[in-house]
């Protein structure tokens, strides 16, 4: 295991907790308080759930050593997996929730063009994002702590974090003066909880690249 | 190392860069993804120098999009199903 470990906490004050990533060796570095590390485990649960499907509950190759894998369910599964190949395979539309369209974009102006593309790429696009946010969630413990990346695992945390800030930014209805309209967004609205979060990934995100850039 | 914003008239030329390649890649702006983090996939994805990514980057943000690879068809859809990896917002052109 080379992601994460928890230390103790003595030494760690508030401003650790809200500084977000640093360089270490070829990755990155962070620690994470208990409810920052629920928050992202959670977000990104989520978006792995919705790209990922059904695909989600096999069990993860190499990642998640610890996680059981239940042998009586193979032939079930076998079933299921095929379905879901076919479904996947003849699934040449672009998506109708809007947050899968943005994570699932259509590559050409031209449907047909983009149901080709689509029926060769979509698949390999969905199984990247779920590997992805798998290596988050095995990298960071739940009740958080110090997470130390590699360079491979540093650009998992990269693309997930993305992610969820892209399935985040159809949900609040994010545009271009969405600092404007956060200015004047009142307590009432619904998606006011959600803004300090979508911020506070957007923050840690650039935290993120700064440690990976050259 | 920064670099001086585009100038507004490039952006006539961008499509036609590379003149031979009839096919392009265009990444669209989109108001979540952070400009960092575009530069650095653009760094990550194709290579290019840091100013290069930067100025394709500021194409996106300002123009609305950029062309930001060009050649083959095969090849401009690995680029797209790569870029669509880092959640970039990325189309396919026949650039005629």
């Amino acid at each position: 295991m080379t992601g994460a470990e928890q230390e103790p906490d003595e030494a760690t004050g508030l401003e650790e907790l809200m500084a977000g990533f640093r360089r270490s060796g070829r990755g990155a570095t962070a620690r994470f308080g208990a409810a920052q590390a629920a928050i992202i485990r959670d977000l990104v649960g989520q978006v792995a759930e919705l790209v990922g499907g059904d695909t989600l509950d096999e069990g993860p190759p190499d990642d998640h050593p610890g996680e059981p894998k239940e042998g009586l369910d193979d032939d079930l599964a076998s079933a299921d997996d095929l379905a879901a190949m076919v479904g996947l395979t003849e699934n040449a539309e672009l998506p109708s929730d809007p947050v899968l369209a943005r994570l699932l974009p259509d590559a050409y102006e031209d449907p047909e063009a983009s149901g080709e593309f689509r029926r060769y790429t979509e698949q390999g696009l969905r199984s990247g994002k779920v590997a992805a946010a798998r290596t988050v969630l095995a990298t960071l413990p739940p009740k958080g702590g110090r997470v130390r990346l590699s360079g491979p695992e540093a650009q998992a945390w990269l693309r997930a974090l993305n992610d969820v800030r892209l399935a985040l930014g159809v949900r609040l209805e994010v545009t271009d003066d969405f600092d404007d309209q956060v200015a004047h967004m009142g307590p009432a609205d619904p998606r006011a909880p959600y803004v300090g979060v979508y911020q506070w990934l957007a923050y840690l995100q650039e935290t993120l690249v700064r440690a990976l850039s050259r | 190392m920064s670099v001086a914003p585009a100038e507004v008239e490039r952006s006539e030329t961008s499509e036609q860069a590379v003149p031979d390649m009839p096919w392009v890649t265009i990444v669209w702006n989109d108001p979540v993804n952070l400009m960092s983090y575009v530069t650095y996939v653009f760094q990550t994805v194709f290579g290019y120098a840091k100013p290069k990514a930067h100025k394709l980057m500021l194409d996106v943000h300002h123009k609305g999009k950029a062309v930001v690879s060009s050649g083959g068809r095969e090849a401009m859809e690995r680029d797209a199903e790569t870029l669509h990896g880092y959640g970039l917002w990325a189309t396919i052109s026949h650039d005629s």
